[in-house]
């Protein structure tokens, strides 16, 4: 089966995030001055073939651990979505 | 003789020609590797410089421990041979799992382009072996990510085994605990992001640089690679 996997990468807590922080700053001057924790992190989509939905969940986290985020100062989540059959 | 140093160059490293330089004005040969390549051709001592290996693709380093080289440039080190990483070099070797904790953004939100202090605090690793304790050197910084972090088990571990050898004397970036470099347990993988191989001359503005690299090359010159096991 194929699975859709979207990986989401934040910051850890305490990591510096100067794109966020930026962007924090810019918001008030449209207006938007009820905004904070703004944090920018990334995106990562693929898609696997395995048995089943816990299986690709569980290869996709192994991934993170190994290479898609640093576990030093990023932390992940992982979203697995079964795709339609073609 | 002289000691042999191999300069790795990755795609998007852009310091190798520096370092190779440094290397042969103070009386060592270099020789510049690319990264596709597998063995060390029986090099003394590993120099992974500075620049942007791999585009920085994912995260600065990340990509680079796949590189062919990188399984030698590991050897290298289990077997204590020296290994330093400068600026993007540092941050390989922690990707590479060959040095604790990981280099994040400037505190500070910039990229740093300075000549900063930095203070001796160790000279119990190949690079600062040669410099005397407390000594401030100045050294050229040239790096976005360059603000080291660890988790707090691994500062600990760091201090208590005098293995942070390079302080900020007034801390650029962030940086934790003003770490500008650290070695492994051994003390012969150093990682740094000040640029050693940008100060060897008074006409570059500082050749604080020079006893740093005279460190690496002497312990390159005493490295005995270990017998050779049979694969």
């Amino acid at each position: 089966m194929r699975f859709t996997a979207h990986v989401d990468i934040t910051h850890l807590p305490g990591v510096l995030d100067p794109q966020g922080a930026t962007v924090e700053r810019a918001l008030p001057a449209l207006g938007y001055d009820n905004v904070s924790e703004v944090s920018i992190g990334k995106t990562i989509r693929l898609v696997v073939d395995a048995p089943d939905e816990a299986a690709a969940q569980a290869q996709v986290e192994e991934m993170c651990q190994r290479l898609l985020a640093n576990p030093v100062i990023e932390a992940y989540s992982v979203r697995v979505t079964a795709m339609e059959p073609a | 003789m002289s000691a042999r140093v191999a300069v790795v160059l990755f795609p998007g490293t852009n310091c190798e020609l520096d370092v190779a330089y440094a290397v042969g004005r103070l009386g060592g040969t270099a020789e510049i590797l690319f990264h596709s390549e597998r063995d060390l051709r029986g090099a003394d001592a590993v120099i992974v410089p500075g620049g942007f290996a791999h585009g920085d693709y994912l995260r600065t380093g990340a990509i680079a421990r796949f590189s062919p080289i990188m399984d030698a440039v590991a050897e290298h080190a289990r077997a204590g041979g020296p290994v330093v990483g400068i600026c993007n070099g540092f941050q390989v070797l922690t990707e590479a799992g060959l040095l604790p904790g990981a280099l994040q953004k400037n505190s500070g939100l910039r990229f740093l382009c300075d000549t900063v202090e930095v203070r001796v605090a160790s000279t119990r690793s190949a690079l600062t072996a040669g410099a005397p304790r407390d000594a401030v050197l100045r050294l050229p910084i040239n790096h976005f990510e360059g603000s080291y972090t660890c988790d707090r088990r691994t500062l600990d571990q760091l201090r208590d085994e005098d293995r942070i050898v390079l302080r900020y004397v007034d801390n650029p970036n962030g940086s934790l605990d003003d770490i500008a470099g650290i070695a492994n347990a051994g003390g012969n993988v150093v990682g740094l992001m000040p640029h050693p191989e940008r100060a060897i001359e008074a006409v570059l503005g500082s050749d604080d640089g020079v006893v740093l690299l005279q460190s690496l090359l002497t312990a390159a010159a005493a490295f005995q690679p270990p017998v050779a096991s049979v694969h």
